[in-house]
């Protein structure tokens, strides 16, 4: 092998071990300086690839975090440059060139992360566009490997994400972690916005390029990380750690849907589970509650143990109600009541739910599988067929189909 | 930055003139016009008469059209406006949040065209 040869793979090797732990960073720390999303990604872009062939000719730096830094600083400095000949932006410039000198050490690169997802995650950028650009900034992904997860094209995710980008631009939202009054509402953003990634993972299998699931329990662990001690991250993250546990087990061997109760509990990741039951037992000694820690103990209860916790299960949804008076919640309360033993005050309770529901698929499914208990064979298959229409993967509808075909004929 | 306050509401949702409910709004307003001119922000604001004094025109092949009514009929119409000059749009939602009529109706918050950016 030649010298120049090693010398860049070498830069290859050094670059991709910086990974995007540290592409994250860097960007935080350079939107925090530049205030310009675009800005900031186009200048990390144009040093990393300068990075490929300075390194392979020089050797990799002592610390590359800083030189990748240093030279994004003087990419968008150039870019901004290239745009302006107002003297006034020239001179904020060499302000700018001043201050990247005190950014030799490494360890001086402030972590911005945390400002950064609170602005991606603003509520004044539609939800969609939030997940898309929590994925492209702290997650790293490509615009296409985003567009390949929600099934977009690559040119509307693209304009997705620049629509977002400028509008955070031209609507002023804050690159700001909020104050205490707005925490709370605004760490439920964040964490939607989490779950939504996990979500779409957990839906679509780890067949869809990057894994989703996993790269939403990694963006909870890093918030943990961020702001320590919070309860409701660590029930988020609690949640999702025991949802993930189950995954396994979840389809059997042709892809069809297992419920819970049938899962295979040997091939529940253990390690999982201790770690998710740990974490949400921490954030309730905390003793502020939230929706997502009584989730992920409702997820507890399911996990530990040979069955399910039903009286225990109830009480949680109880707490649940309270917090998130939703009709989703109340469904799942109405099917942890029947399993407790109240069959007929949950079937009351469904009746009651008929309107909100009609389009939502778990609502068919709980009810057919009450009335087969019931056994009205003939109203459990109205309501299976239902549900089969609208069930949103192939897994499910080939459960579902089975549940129908075994009422009979 | 400059944000302008656009005040929609259902004049059917609306507290009736008179009623205690319409005396805790005005209230409202009073309280917010205070803290908004202590605070620094304020730079503008009014409210309109209803939208059956309105008149809309438009210019159509070089001819005036005058109409009666508004430029949409919808059941939320704007009935004011404030203009806040605060740093970020966080600090205009603080205040938009603060607007009597987003109980019963909606607050759209825009940020103002900036003619000289670089000034």
């Amino acid at each position: 092998m030649t010298a120049a040869a090693s010398g860049a793979l070498a830069a290859t090797r050094a670059l991709d071990s910086l990974a995007r732990e540290d592409r994250g960073r860097l960007l935080s720390a350079l939107i925090a300086r530049l205030r310009d999303f675009e800005l900031a990604e186009e200048a990390l872009q144009d040093a990393m690839i300068s990075a490929v062939s300075h390194w392979g000719r020089s050797g990799v730096p002592a610390s590359p975090r800083g030189w990748l830094l240093q030279v994004a600083y003087r990419k968008a400095i150039d870019r901004i440059r290239q745009r302006t000949s107002d003297t006034k932006v020239a001179n904020g410039l060499a302000l700018l060139t001043e201050n990247e000198t005190s950014t030799d050490d490494p360890e001086m690169i402030p972590d911005e992360r945390l400002r950064l997802i609170f602005t991606c995650c603003h509520p004044a950028i539609e939800p969609k566009s939030q997940v898309a650009l929590t994925l492209r900034t702290l997650g790293g992904l490509s615009t296409p490997e985003i567009a390949r997860a929600f099934l977009d094209q690559d040119s509307t995710m693209g304009q997705r994400l620049s629509r977002a980008k400028a509008k955070i631009a031209d609507a002023g939202i804050p690159y700001a972690v909020p104050e205490p009054d707005a925490w709370p509402a605004r760490l439920t953003s964040v964490l939607t916005v989490i779950y939504l990634i996990f979500n779409a993972g957990y839906t679509a299998g780890p067949s869809v390029g990057r894994d989703l699931a996993e790269e939403a329990i990694w963006l909870c662990r890093m918030l943990d990380r961020l702001r320590p001690a919070d309860p409701e991250i660590e029930g988020c993250l609690a949640l999702l750690l025991l949802t993930q546990a189950r995954r396994e087990a979840r389809t059997d061997a042709d892809g069809v849907t297992v419920p819970l109760a049938a899962q295979d509990r040997s091939r529940w990741d253990r390690a999982a589970i201790a770690e998710g039951v740990a974490t949400v037992e921490r954030a309730l000694g905390r003793r502020s509650p939230g929706p997502f820690q009584i989730k992920a103990a409702i997820a507890a209860c399911h996990s530990e143990g040979e069955q399910s916790d039903w009286p225990q299960i109830v009480a949680l949804y109880n707490v649940l109600l309270a917090l998130e008076p939703t009709p989703v919640v109340r469904l799942n309360r109405a099917v942890a009541l029947a399993e407790d033993g109240g069959m007929e005050t949950a079937m009351g309770e469904l009746d009651l739910l008929s309107d909100a529901l009609s389009d939502y698929q778990p609502y068919h499914a709980a009810r057919a599988e009450l009335l087969v208990r019931l056994n009205d064979v003939t109203g459990a298959q109205a309501a299976y067929t239902k549900a089969i229409a609208l069930a949103p993967s192939g897994a499910d509808a080939a459960f579902l189909r089975a549940k129908l075909n075994a009422l009979g004929p | 930055m400059k944000y302008m306050l656009l005040i929609y509401n259902d004049p059917a949702r609306q507290p009736a003139f008179g009623t205690p409910e319409f005396q805790a709004m005005m209230g409202g307003y009073f309280a917010l016009n205070q803290r908004m001119t202590s605070d620094g922000v304020l730079r503008g604001g009014e409210g309109l008469k209803g939208v059956e004094t309105a008149t809309s025109l438009r210019i159509k092949a070089g001819k005036v059209e005058t109409m009666d009514g508004p430029f949409a009929e919808t059941k939320e119409q704007l009935g004011g406006y404030y203009i806040i000059e605060v740093a970020d749009l966080d600090a205009a939602l603080t205040y938009a949040a603060l607007v009597p009529s987003a109980a019963h109706g909606t607050i759209e918050v825009r940020p103002l065209m900036d003619y000289n950016p670089a000034g």
